[in-house]
């Protein structure tokens, strides 16, 4: 850092803690909205495949039907909640026309992408705990890997914050944002594994499933909780890490060079 | 010797095949208070844009002290303080919480002395805990300049600081401004209120077309390129201009019943008078005074081209 903002009494971590502060604030402040609803979605999921017609329905050998779908439900929630809580924040400031308060401010572009990132992560993974915690009325989980549990939910996460900063770059509207949701993460977490076992697919579907990108994270989360996937886990965190990797890259690049937030 | 408090060399900025701002340059001393006027579009929104890093620079420089805002961006971005045109607030928090906030991002700590007297200096004191969804517009505007101006930046920009705001807070807000002058920052202003700019500024740069076509003190572009100007009102709607009044540049104006003429220093009221008499011109009355800011901008921009038509 430069002996003349030193000089004039500048931190320079104050910036990205306030940016991090005011994104955890700015969920918290509507609550039923960002953390509520989606648990409660969580839960009625929980309910129907867990206790209703989860004991019906079997999908793989040792397990029941509510241990299999527990896992693709915490990262859904995981997911959903990462992407849309940077979505819709930066979207919203650049559609109010407030981003402008932050980029008249000494807040670095690296600074930007991890408090927003951090504050998503935050969020994303506050609602899959939640979500964790209310499965255990309906299954108990085996932990298999537990380091692993939350390295593929922390990968998760910090990818769909990014995915969401990307969102909310490229949409021009809410209903180009709410496209993204709709059309692309919506039906990908649904064709990704999470409520029936890829293997159980018959050909082509379950081969064009390997190119669905959320099947690697959901199986590699299955895997790391029950201690049976479709994918050894190597190769689950392999593709989440390069994904992640890209995804990053790809945002730090467009607000780096300020695309459609700078004019 | 003192860095000037803005540098601006070359600056120039294009939208598609729309040139915004034509390589424009000048210098902003320490302690001025410096207006930028223009018409709508004239490219003084894209300029200062472009000071604080809202808006890319296609080509040119800006300094503010000394450092380029484009390798030093932390440094200026801390020396500067911005009241955007537009009211840009967040919704989700009160105004105490949004100043701290804004503290917060340009790296400062908290300074509640500083802080509070903004606060009461702009009276927003019984609207602190407020969100902003609940203030009118003047409160906002209130908002905005202690926003601006939380971190105690040595650069002050404001953009339209009074668009929409009734005559008292008009005042206060001035006030204002001047206290914060006096007190060693220095503003840069943009406003439609030529006759607020003319009271407040040093020095003003008139833009038109994304180009300077005036800059200097405001006493000197009034001594410069001011007039006299002569209003006859007449006995009898004229409908055309006789050629003799020609060289006192006349405007016929409200429906051929007034006459403005401009005076050169070299002419008198009573040489125009006499030239009217001769030409068996009833008069009325007569008006006189000094061109102010506003005439002068006027013609610069050309935004009288309409009147100018009725002229000779």
């Amino acid at each position: 850092m430069p002996s003349d903002l030193r000089q004039h009494g500048y931190n320079p971590w104050l910036p990205f803690k306030t940016l991090l502060f005011k994104e955890v604030r700015r969920f918290f402040r509507v609550v039923s909205q960002t953390v509520v609803t989606p648990i409660i979605t969580a839960s009625l999921y929980l309910f129907i495949f867990g206790a209703t017609l989860g004991e019906r329905i079997s999908v793989l050998e040792g397990f029941n039907y509510a241990q299999f779908v527990v896992p693709g439900l915490i990262l859904m929630g995981v997911i959903n909640n990462s992407f849309s809580n940077c979505a819709s924040s930066l979207f919203m400031s650049r559609y109010l026309g407030n981003i402008v308060d932050l980029l008249v401010t000494p807040v670095t572009p690296p600074q930007f992408i991890m408090a927003y990132t951090l504050a998503a992560m935050i969020r994303g993974l506050m609602v899959g705990t939640i979500v964790c915690l209310v499965s255990l009325f309906f299954a108990q989980l085996p932990w298999a890997h537990p380091f692993a549990v939350i390295g593929m939910a922390a990968l998760t996460s910090f990818l769909f914050a990014q995915l969401g900063l990307l969102a909310a770059i490229y949409s021009n509207s809410f209903d180009s944002l709410s496209m993204f949701t709709n059309f692309l993460i919506l039906p990908l977490i649904y064709l990704g594994g999470v409520f029936y076992p890829i293997s159980l697919l018959p050909y082509p579907w379950s081969t064009l499933s390997h190119l669905n990108p959320i099947f690697y994270l959901i199986d590699g989360f299955r895997h790391a909780l029950i201690g049976v996937g479709d994918l050894p886990l190597w190769l689950s965190f392999t593709v989440a890490g390069g994904m992640s990797l890209a995804a990053f890259t790809w945002a730090a690049i467009l607000i780096g060079k300020g695309y459609r937030l700078r004019n | 010797m003192q860095k000037p408090a803005l540098t601006i060399s070359h600056l120039a900025k294009s939208y598609g095949s729309t040139d915004a701002v034509k390589s424009i340059s000048f210098e902003i001393e320490t302690g001025e208070i410096f207006g930028l006027l223009g018409p709508n579009g004239a490219g003084k929104s894209t300029t200062i844009n472009m000071i604080s890093g809202v808006t890319r620079i296609d080509s040119g420089a800006v300094e503010v002290f000394g450092y380029d805002n484009q390798t030093d961006y932390r440094m200026t971005r801390c020396l500067c303080g911005v009241m955007h045109q537009e009211i840009v607030i967040d919704n989700f928090f009160t105004i105490d919480k949004a100043l701290r906030l804004h503290a917060g991002y340009y790296g400062v700590a908290d300074d509640p002395e500083w802080r509070n007297m903004l606060i009461d200096r702009l009276g927003l004191r019984e609207h602190l805990h407020k969100v902003m969804l609940k203030l009118s517009g003047g409160l906002k505007r209130r908002f905005m300049i202690a926003k601006a101006l939380i971190h105690k930046p040595k650069l002050l920009i404001l953009d339209e600081p009074t668009a929409g705001v009734d005559v008292e807070l008009r005042l206060t807000l001035w006030d204002f401004v001047r206290e914060i002058n006096r007190q060693g920052t220095t503003v840069l202003l943009t406003t439609h209120y030529l006759e607020e700019a003319e009271q407040m500024c040093n020095r003003v740069a008139i833009m038109n077309h994304g180009q300077l076509v005036a800059l200097d003190t405001t006493v000197a572009l009034l001594k410069k390129l001011g007039s006299r100007m002569v209003t006859t009102h007449l006995a009898t709607p004229l409908q055309d201009l006789p050629p003799e009044l020609k060289s006192f540049k006349p405007r016929l104006k409200n429906g051929g019943n007034d006459i403005t003429f401009s005076l050169t220093e070299n002419q008198t009221s009573v040489d125009l008078l006499d030239t009217v008499r001769g030409l068996d011109i009833a008069v009325t009355d007569v008006e006189t005074r000094q061109s102010n800011l506003e005439d002068i901008f006027l013609r610069l921009t050309g935004s009288n081209d309409k009147e100018r038509t009725n002229a000779l």
